[in-house]
């Protein structure tokens, strides 16, 4: 019994984050910013128990997991479960990391418990070692400025294309590339 | 910086995101290959000149059925190894059941045939330049489809890599076989397959290169 209300638990869990995911995708900005913070709980929850060995990674990985998400987020069929979608990209992120600091003893940690992401959370959000603004000073200035107006300023697409003088599909495609270009530099590819 | 942070910054002006990325990315990247196969068949090699009688013979449309069921096969892998989540399900099947059933017609058509006739089943006229042919026409496809993946997010690279190979090389032979005069089932069963077991080999060694994100 106990365990069937469990399941009912998780399962409501897993259909509100569905739900604002999709009104996110939808173009519904509030909805989007409430998954991508609970989202970061389930992550942190999920990758500080993986990462027991590696604390200071956990807060970079959770954001870098968030940035992946984020940025392929166009990936996520709605017909799909969202657990099984975020637990492989979060699973991707934790493997990608591990391969890069070449620790092999730490893969012994199994890695097929995508059941159980949503039944732990955590919003303890620590500071990560990076900083956003390093980061962006390495983008060259045609992403970093229409980042900087739109997603830190929070102007629309139009005011950020008068501002910058470019035109707003360039403005759209900078926000785009950068955001990836951050991603890339993140792991350690640029 | 502070994950809220990072979160609020990605939330800001995200906009709505158009639906089915995965379809329109490979639909692109399949008909700008296709194009460039073909212009490359034109260029090199020609449409081969009894190709309408060829029409009429039920081995050609046994050869076109092969390596169309194959690229249809590899396209739907393709589509569910792009995107994070997505288990294969019948997916091998489907890729090992043309094969297995040129295979088939293949026993069939050497045993039935006269022992002096069966290595020419087998090698046909052209078996020393079709894998290669194959090979070679495979690669218009196989960029475009190696970019349209990078955009999408496959998880497991190496098989990613293998099946954007898979899916270049079959859509290679597909357009190879408006050239090829061969329809005898025991040469489609190696040396087409082989043709596009290339260019697959060389997307499982580029994958984990290429694909990652």
């Amino acid at each position: 019994m106990q365990r069937i209300q469990e399941t009912d638990r998780l399962n409501a869990g897993e259909e509100r984050l569905r739900n604002l995911l999709i009104r996110g995708l939808g173009g519904d900005a509030p909805a989007y910013h409430a998954f991508l913070r609970e989202l970061s709980a389930h992550l942190r929850a999920f990758l500080r128990k993986r990462l027991a060995r590696l604390p200071d990674e956990v807060e970079d990985l959770v954001q870098e997991s968030l940035l992946a998400i984020h940025n392929q987020r166009h990936t996520y069929d709605a017909g799909q479960p969202l657990t099984a979608w975020v637990h492989a990209i979060a699973k991707y992120k934790l493997i990608d990391l591990l391969r890069r600091r070449e620790k092999r003893d730490l893969l012994t940690d199994p890695l097929d418990d995508e059941i159980d992401f949503l039944s732990s959370s955590d919003n303890e959000a620590a500071e990560a070692r990076r900083d956003l603004g390093k980061l962006l000073d390495q983008l060259p200035d045609r992403q970093r400025l229409p980042i900087v107006h739109m997603k830190l300023e929070g102007l629309s697409v139009a005011e950020a294309a008068r501002l910058l003088g470019m035109s707003e599909s360039a403005v759209k495609v900078g926000v785009h590339r950068g955001l990836k270009a951050l991603a890339a530099i993140i792991r350690g590819d640029a | 910086m502070k994950t809220d942070d990072l979160v609020a910054m990605l939330a800001t002006g995200a906009g709505a995101v158009a639906p089915n990325a995965a379809a329109r990315r490979y639909a692109a990247a399949l008909g700008l290959g296709m194009s460039g196969a073909a212009l490359l068949l034109a260029i090199l090699l020609g449409v081969r000149r009894d190709l309408g009688a060829g029409l009429l013979l039920p081995m050609f449309w046994v050869k076109l059925a092969f390596v169309a069921c194959l690229a249809m096969a590899s396209l739907f892998v393709m589509l569910r190894l792009s995107r994070p989540g997505l288990r294969l399900a019948w997916a091998p099947g489907a890729l090992a059941a043309p094969v297995l059933a040129m295979w088939v017609l293949a026993a069939i058509a050497l045993m039935r045939a006269d022992p002096a006739q069966r290595a020419w089943l087998f090698f046909g006229d052209t078996w020393t330049s079709c894998p290669s042919l194959v090979a070679l026409l495979s690669a218009p496809v196989f960029a475009p489809v190696l970019w349209a993946t990078r955009g999408l997010a496959p998880t497991r690279l190496r098989l990613a890599g293998a099946a954007a190979g898979l899916l270049s090389g079959a859509v290679g032979a597909l357009v190879y076989s408006l050239h090829c005069p061969e329809l005898t089932a025991p040469f489609l069963g190696f040396w087409y397959l082989l043709g596009m077991l290339i260019p697959t080999a060389a997307g499982a060694l580029l994958g984990p290169r290429v694909l990652r994100w």
